[in-house]
């Protein structure tokens, strides 16, 4: 009983940091209608920003605010500069994927030759205490991930739905012309939407340091797969859908590889995208996705 | 009073022309109809007023130049377009729909004004939780011209309301524009293939020819004008 309840948090911790990622993911593409697979890169090099603010003197927590802040600007600068040249939206989807995913090189080269490629180590957000939960001693880590994990859906969930910004972001997704034509600023509001983005990826970045107590140029690739996996299983427009596909797979990953002898930790990527697939032959849409509705 | 003033107007996509040179003019309160073939350059006029394409030449609103504005600039100085295709924000509901088209408003102005709309088209109040994109043409057709008239416009541009609507539909469209001129006084600019409607409804009308101005005169006038009645009145 321990040892589950133990790998039940373990799964969870995992998967709060997909499903953060996952909800930048899905904040992008409900503002833009775009994929962004330089989204985990971003959070690697805010998450290095944060490393070296750290180095500077200031305390972790501090440093991981601030490197959020950083997050939104570099987002919304990189929509300014270089997704608006391509067209934005309604520009060529293919060339905006082609260049996030040379933006994935430059920014993980680049995080090598600014910081080295030698992992910097790092201290956890949350310090290093425990609580009895069950007979299994749970890291604070973990319930103050967790807890970082509802603020963010809950806020997410009540910006797109109940602000202007929401309004404004949801409109720009559906209809950019009209958008435009309702007076609402386009570019200024994917500005936003993708600085958000960025923000929020930057704490899935600062967390997974704080979890391998230690920051490197690799640190978000894995967890950038899973992002898609767990967007794509929630549903790729829904905030919700996303944290909950982030923490089924992280479940599912741990407890498959914990108890499932054949599955070794070799084949770790292997039962969250068995899962993913399973669910999308029944619910192409994702488990909280809307499906498209046009009538003709 | 002149809502709006096009003097000369030349406008198309890259290095295709449409519209060679157009003048026309709406006044508060007066419905005007475009009339012309497809190809003609009714959409790319009404684009062309709202800031949707790069113009040359002088369009006017209430005297103040605003030729190269952008949409979102036009529609703060009182432009409402209702483009071609209805342009709904199909995957927000129809409340939403209403709340977007307001957006430069106050919430308690969109609260009023968009019970007002749906007191108009009673329709729409039945399906105000749906989404847009679920919704039959007419419908949705109807709830493009609430969201358009959310912003307060004075001057309201339609692309062919008719297009894909059942003729019993499309009259219920055309009535609402009428009570909705009389009640407001804005300024409406119609572009319609649907000649006979069109003219029912309006004060005065033009007819465009590859890109310009070919006839203009009140809607009695161009009704009964013989070319007129060949080309566009099916008569």
């Amino acid at each position: 009983m321990e040892l589950f309840i133990q790998r039940v948090f373990d799964g969870l911790q995992a998967g709060a940091i997909y499903a953060i990622l996952a909800l930048a993911i899905v904040v992008i593409f409900r503002a833009s209608g775009l994929l962004n697979f330089a989204q985990g890169e971003l959070a690697m090099f805010t998450t290095f920003v944060a490393w070296a603010m750290l180095d500077a003197g200031l305390p972790w927590w501090a440093a991981t605010i601030l490197s959020t802040v950083v997050g939104f600007i570099i987002g919304a600068v990189l929509y300014r500069l270089l997704i608006v040249r391509l067209g934005g939206p309604a520009g060529n989807p293919l060339a905006i994927v082609i260049v996030t995913i040379g933006l994935f090189l430059i920014l993980n080269d680049g995080a090598g030759i600014i910081w080295g490629s030698n992992p910097a180590k790092v201290p956890r957000i949350f310090g290093d205490g425990r609580v009895e939960f069950l007979g299994a001693g749970i890291s604070v880590q973990v319930i103050g991930l967790l807890a970082v994990l509802a603020v963010l859906v809950v806020g997410f969930g009540l910006l797109f739905q109940r602000t202007k910004l929401g309004l404004a972001l949801r409109a720009v997704t559906s209809n950019q012309e009209s958008a435009a034509l309702v007076g609402i600023k386009v570019v200024s509001t994917l500005m936003i939407g993708w600085g958000l983005a960025a923000a929020i990826g930057s704490i899935a970045g600062t967390f997974t340091a704080s979890q391998n107590l230690s920051v490197d140029t690799n640190m978000m690739q894995i967890a950038l797969i899973y992002a898609f996996a767990a967007a794509t299983l929630g549903g790729f427009d829904s905030p919700l859908g996303a944290v909950v596909g982030g923490l089924i797979i992280g479940l599912v990953s741990e407890l498959v590889v914990g108890y499932v002898d054949i599955i070794g930790p070799d084949l770790r990527l292997l039962p969250g995208f068995v899962l993913v697939l399973v669910v999308l032959l029944v619910r192409p849409q994702g488990i909280f996705g809307s499906a498209q509705v046009a009538r003709a | 009073m002149t809502a709006l003033a096009v003097r000369d107007v030349q406008a198309g996509y890259g290095p295709v022309q449409v519209l060679t040179g157009v003048s026309l003019d709406v006044s508060a309160g007066e419905v005007v109809v475009v009339l012309g073939a497809n190809g003609a350059g009714k959409t790319t006029l009404l684009r062309a007023i709202s800031g949707m394409i790069p113009v040359q030449g002088s369009v006017q609103l209430d005297g103040a130049e605003v030729a190269g504005r952008r949409p979102e600039d036009l529609l703060r100085l009182g432009v409402a377009h209702v483009p071609q295709g209805r342009g709904t924000f199909n995957d927000l509901t129809v409340d939403d729909n209403l709340r977007v088209g307001g957006f430069t408003r106050s919430a308690d102005e969109v609260a009023a004004d968009a019970e007002r709309w749906l007191d108009l088209f009673p329709r729409l109040r039945e399906r105000r939780e749906q989404l847009a994109g679920s919704m039959s043409g007419g419908e949705q057709q109807m709830l493009a011209i609430a969201r358009a008239l959310m912003s307060r416009p004075s001057l309201l541009l339609l692309d062919e309301p008719s297009l894909g609507l059942a003729p019993l539909v499309t009259r219920d469209v055309f009535d609402s524009i009428q009570s909705i001129v009389a009640e407001l006084g804005t300024g409406v600019l119609v572009v319609e293939q649907n000649a006979n409607l069109a003219l029912g409804i309006a004060d005065r009308g033009y007819v465009l020819e590859t890109g310009t101005v070919v006839s203009s005169g009140t809607a009695a006038e161009l009704s009964a004008d013989d070319s007129i009645r060949r080309a566009y009145l099916g008569v």
